[in-house]
C-alpha cells in the first residue's frame, strides 16, 4: 500500500496549494488543409480542427475526475496560419480567425493559438498580410491567439519586423480600448519561439511536428511555495534540492495526464512543458516563492539570482519526471497573472528594468505588462528590441507581450479577467528611440551562432 | 484498477462505517484500509478494487464526495496512479 503521509500530501497540494495542470494542448497540423479558394480552405479548416479535437474536452474531464486533479484550460494549436493561408489577403485572414473562433466555441476550448507568422528574415506575403490583420483579427474574437517570431540566433533579429509590431501592438490596443486593450493580451512577439509549446498566446503546431500531438503544461507555484517555505532558513545547496523535489512530483503528473490524454485521444504525446505557471489566485504565485526564499519583495536586489536558482532547480527536478520535455520550460514571470508580481509592482520595487533582467535567468520575458496608452509605437518596438536581444545572444526563447492600455496611465489599473489577470500600469522611459528604430534592416546573428 | 478512497476532516463516531458501507453500496472492495487520528483531525485512507464496481468511475466519485459532505468530511476517490506517479520512482 501506498505511504500515508504520501498520499495525504498530494490532496493537500491540490486541496490547498493550488495544484493543477494548467493546460492539454492538441496540436493540429493544417497543411492538409492548403487551398487556393479561400472558402474551401476555411471548411477545411474548421472540418480539420473540428473532428481532430472532438473528444478532446470530454477526455480531459474523463482524467480530471479519475485522477482528482483540475485541468485548468483546454487549448489547440494549429500550424502557424500565414504557411496555410499565405495567399489570403488580410480580410482573408479575419476570416479564417473567426472560422476558428467558431471552431473553438464549438469544441469548448479556451484558446487556439497560431495566428502566427516567423519573419526573422523576412515576410512571405502570408506573413504580411497576416500581420497586417492581426489588430482586426484579435479584436473580432476571443479565443485566438497570435504570435510573431521576430529573431532567431542563427538569424539574428528582423528589426522591419520589430518596427512593424510596435505599430501592430498600438493598434490592437486601439482596437480593444473598450475592455482594457485585451486584444494585446493575446498577441506575443518572440525569438526563436519552441515549435511544441501548450502554453498561449505563443502556442503553435511547429512543422516537424505530427499530424497531431499532445503537450502538456504543468503548473504549481503553490505547491513550490509552501516547500520552500517550510524549508526555513537552510542554505541554498538544500534550498535547490527541495525545489527539485517537488518539481518532480508536480512534473510527474504532468507526464501521467499526458500520456493519458494521449493514449485516450489516440494521439501521439509530444511534450511536458516544465513551466511553473502563476495564476492570480491568492497562494498560486513565483513572486510568492522567491519571498519565501527571502526576498521581503520580488524585485528588490538578489530577486534574479532566486529567480536562476528556481527556474535551474524546476528543470532539473522536472527533467527526470518526464520522457520528453519540451515547449518554454521554465518559471514564468506573467506580471498580471500573478498576485506577488502584481504587489511588486504596485509597490515600485518590480520595474520594467528589474523584469528585463529577470527574464535572462527564466522562461519566458516580459509577459502581461501593462503600460501607458500614449506610450509610443518607438518605445513599444524598443522594448521589443531589447527583449529579444537577450534571447538571440542567449540562444534562448524570450518573449513580449506588452499591453498599452488605451486611454490610462501610471498609477491607474487595467482589469483583464480570468487567468489574464489584472495589472498596475508600470512606467516607460520618456526618451526616444525613434530614430534607432527606424533605420530598418536586420541586426545580424550573433557570431556563437555559427557553430558548425 | 484500484483507487485511492481519502477521507479527511473533523472525527467523529462511525465515519469509517458509512465510508464502507458506501462502498459496499457500489460493490467496490476495498482492500486494505489505514486511519490516523491527529488531535482531531481524522484522515483515512482505502485501497479499492473497482473491478465489481456497479456504477462508472465518476457516478462512484460523486457520490463518494456527496455523502462526506452530508457528514462534513472531505471524501475523495482518484485512480491509484496519480500517487504512484507523484512518489514512486
Amino acid at each position: 500500500m501506498l505511504n500515508t503521509t504520501d498520499i495525504l500530501e498530494t490532496i493537500r497540494m491540490i486541496r490547498d496549494e493550488n495544484l493543477d495542470i494548467r493546460t492539454v494542448t492538441m496540436g493540429i497540423s493544417l497543411f492538409d488543409c492548403i487551398s487556393d479558394d479561400p472558402e474551401r480552405l476555411c471548411t477545411k479548416v474548421y472540418n480539420k480542427v473540428t473532428k481532430c479535437a472532438e473528444r478532446l474536452v470530454s477526455v480531459c474531464e474523463e482524467l480530471e475526475r479519475t485522477y482528482g486533479i483540475p485541468i485548468v484550460n483546454k487549448r489547440i494549436s494549429v500550424t502557424p496560419l500565414s504557411y496555410i493561408g499565405a495567399g489570403l489577403s488580410p480580410s482573408g485572414f479575419v476570416k479564417l480567425a473567426k472560422v476558428l473562433e467558431r471552431a473553438a466555441c464549438e469544441l469548448g476550448v479556451n484558446f487556439i493559438g497560431g495566428y502566427s507568422a516567423h519573419v526573422q528574415k523576412g515576410e512571405i506575403l502570408g506573413a504580411k498580410n497576416l500581420i497586417e490583420s492581426i489588430p482586426e483579427a484579435l479584436s473580432e474574437t476571443t479565443k485566438i491567439c497570435s504570435s510573431i517570431n521576430v529573431a532567431t540566433t542563427k538569424a539574428g533579429i528582423n528589426m522591419d519586423a520589430v518596427r512593424q509590431m510596435g505599430e501592430i501592438i498600438k493598434e490592437t490596443a486601439y482596437l480593444t480600448r473598450d475592455k482594457d486593450s485585451i486584444g494585446c493580451a493575446k498577441l506575443v512577439v518572440f525569438s526563436n519561439i519552441p515549435e511544441d509549446n501548450p502554453f498561449m498566446a505563443g502556442a503553435v503546431h511547429g512543422m516537424g511536428e505530427p499530424d497531431t500531438v499532445i503537450n502538456v503544461g504543468v503548473s504549481g507555484p503553490g505547491v513550490v511555495a509552501v516547500a520552500v517555505k517550510e524549508a526555513g532558513d537552510c542554505d541554498f545547496s538544500l534550498l535547490a534540492e527541495t525545489v527539485k523535489r517537488i518539481a518532480f512530483k508536480i512534473t510527474r503528473v504532468g507526464q501521467l495526464i499526458a500520456s493519458e490524454a494521449a493514449k485516450r485521444l489516440g494521439t501521439p504525446y509530444g511534450i511536458v512543458d516544465l513551466s511553473l505557471a502563476p495564476t492570480p489566485a491568492a497562494g498560486d504565485s513565483v513572486a510568492e516563492i522567491l519571498e519565501n526564499m527571502g526576498l521581503s519583495r520580488c524585485g528588490t536586489h538578489g530577486t534574479t539570482a532566486a529567480l536562476a536558482l528556481l527556474n535551474d532547480a524546476v528543470k532539473k527536478g522536472g527533467v527526470m519526471a518526464s520522457n520528453h520535455v519540451g515547449g518554454l520550460s521554465g518559471a514564468f514571470i506573467p506580471v498580471s497573472e500573478d498576485r506577488g508580481m502584481i504587489d511588486a509592482a504596485k509597490a515600485g520595487t518590480l520595474t520594467l528594468d528589474k523584469l528585463e533582467a529577470m527574464t535572462a535567468v527564466c522562461s519566458v520575458g516580459l509577459d502581461m505588462i501593462a503600460i501607458p496608452g500614449d506610450t509610443s509605437a518607438a518605445t513599444i518596438s524598443g522594448i521589443i528590441a531589447d527583449e529579444i536581444s537577450i534571447g538571440v545572444v542567449n540562444n534562448k526563447t524570450t518573449a513580449v507581450r506588452v499591453i498599452p492600455v488605451y486611454g490610462k496611465g501610471v498609477g491607474e489599473s487595467a482589469e483583464f479577467g480570468g487567468l489574464l489577470g489584472y495589472a498596475p500600469i508600470m512606467p516607460v522611459k520618456e526618451d526616444s528611440c525613434e530614430r534607432f528604430i527606424a533605420r530598418g534592416g536586420r541586426i545580424p546573428a550573433p557570431i556563437h551562432s555559427l557553430k558548425n | 484498477m484500484k483507487a485511492v478512497v481519502t477521507v479527511t476532516g473533523k472525527d467523529r463516531v462511525g465515519i469509517i462505517a458509512m465510508a464502507s458501507a458506501e462502498c459496499a453500496k457500489y460493490g467496490v472492495n476495498i482492500i486494505d484500509i489505514s486511519q490516523t487520528v491527529m488531535k482531531e483531525y481524522f484522515a483515512m485512507i482505502m485501497l479499492a478494487e473497482l473491478d465489481g464496481m456497479t456504477v462508472d468511475f465518476a457516478a462512484f466519485a460523486d457520490s463518494m464526495k456527496l455523502t462526506g459532505e452530508a457528514w462534513g468530511v472531505d471524501i475523495r476517490v482518484m485512480h491509484e496512479d496519480i500517487f504512484n506517479s507523484m512518489h514512486k520512482i
